[in-house]
């Protein structure tokens, strides 16, 4: 079996479950994936599949190649590990059925960017008192180092800058609910990035090597 | 979006259609499924409704009522939830603000709302008292 699938994140909701209680849940839309390669480890180093989602309205001539065999048009593409014995034929689709409910999976995104923000926001620091004759110190970093020495700032000194917009994994969110016929995934909690963001749902790795060990 | 409708496709499903029409101000008996280990039985709530907020999914209510010792207690419902076992509208109030909030803060003859009564309407929770006590 693969690793995932790749979906997109459609947005946030809630649902009551059996007893009635509210469950805070991200809808997914995941696949349909077409298998668009497979790679080998004789030939690519690697055992995988590499799965194609979405559609591109206009494919370039190398796309338009790399994609013949499958006959896909997809957008994304990106590769899963196939760590099982399960074969896979370039063209066939998966749907959101790979998964089941209570299956616990890993989501990777790309986080929402923040922009250029201090280091409050960032970093979480406390900033400076807000009283007292204090002025201009609210938000400011404080001390970023000694003095003569080590007479520079350490590396790695956590400071104001770019936030967000960066890969993001949230692990072992629960499925709650698989709506094979709409590819749509309920799973309960938030996810990285903004709706309609691409992302990467696998199978929880935790829950893969503890299966692995038994 | 196309993708909003998927969202609202699975609100909508879970939405109940058989809420009775009330609002700030109206005193209503909420019957609620309550859990005791293993067994299930309803309990009642009655009391003012100070508050309904939010929509969609998410709309809910907060029901106000004065304790047998005196104490206000108040607590929040959601309207699609399937705890809810049913609302009973006991009696329509008249009040100017959509937000009751204010009532926390009066006790007794203070705190008492104007009924409101349109034409032909009678409450269903009165009308089910009336016809219980005829028939006694």
């Amino acid at each position: 079996m693969i690793e995932g699938l790749l979906g997109r994140k459609l947005g946030m909701t809630q649902i009551f479950n059996e007893q009635g209680e509210t469950v805070p849940v991200t809808v997914l839309e995941v696949g349909p994936c077409v298998v668009t390669q497979i790679k080998t480890v004789e030939k690519d180093g690697v055992r995988s599949v590499q799965l194609g989602f979405g559609h591109k309205k206009r494919l370039n001539e190398p796309e338009r190649g790399h994609l013949k065999a499958s006959g896909a048009q997809s957008r994304h593409l990106r590769d899963m590990k196939n760590d099982g014995d399960d074969e896979y034929t370039v063209g066939q689709t998966i749907d959101a059925s790979f998964f089941s409910v209570n299956d616990e999976v890993d989501i990777s995104g790309t986080s929402k960017g923040k922009g250029f923000q201090g280091v409050m926001k960032r970093h979480g620091f406390k900033g400076g008192p807000k009283t007292h004759g204090q002025s201009d110190r609210a938000r400011a970093p404080g001390s970023i180092g000694a003095t003569t020495t080590p007479g520079r700032v350490f590396k790695g000194q956590r400071m104001a800058g770019h936030m967000g917009h960066e890969r993001v994994t949230v692990q072992n969110l629960r499925v709650v609910r698989v709506d094979a016929e709409r590819n749509v995934l309920l799973v309960k909690g938030s996810v990285p990035g903004p709706n309609e963001g691409l992302l990467l749902v696998r199978r929880a790795i935790k829950r893969r090597e503890a299966a692995a060990v038994k | 979006m196309a993708n909003a409708s998927v969202i609202r496709e699975i609100e909508r499903e879970q939405m109940r259609s058989d809420i009775p029409v009330f609002r700030a101000g109206d005193t209503v008996r909420a019957q609620v499924k309550v859990v005791e280990g293993t067994r299930e039985r309803i309990q009642a709530f009655e009391g003012v409704v100070i508050s309904r907020r939010s929509g969609g999914i998410n709309e809910n209510f907060t029901i106000r009522r004065i304790s047998a010792n005196g104490i206000g207690v108040e607590r929040t419902f959601l309207i699609n939830s399937p705890r809810l076992d049913r609302i009973e509208v006991v009696r329509l109030g008249k009040v100017r603000r959509a937000k009751l909030y204010y009532l926390r803060g009066l006790t007794g003859r203070a705190a008492r709302i104007k009924e409101r009564r349109p034409k032909g309407f009678i409450a269903k929770g009165r009308a089910a008292a009336a016809a219980a006590k005829s028939t006694d």
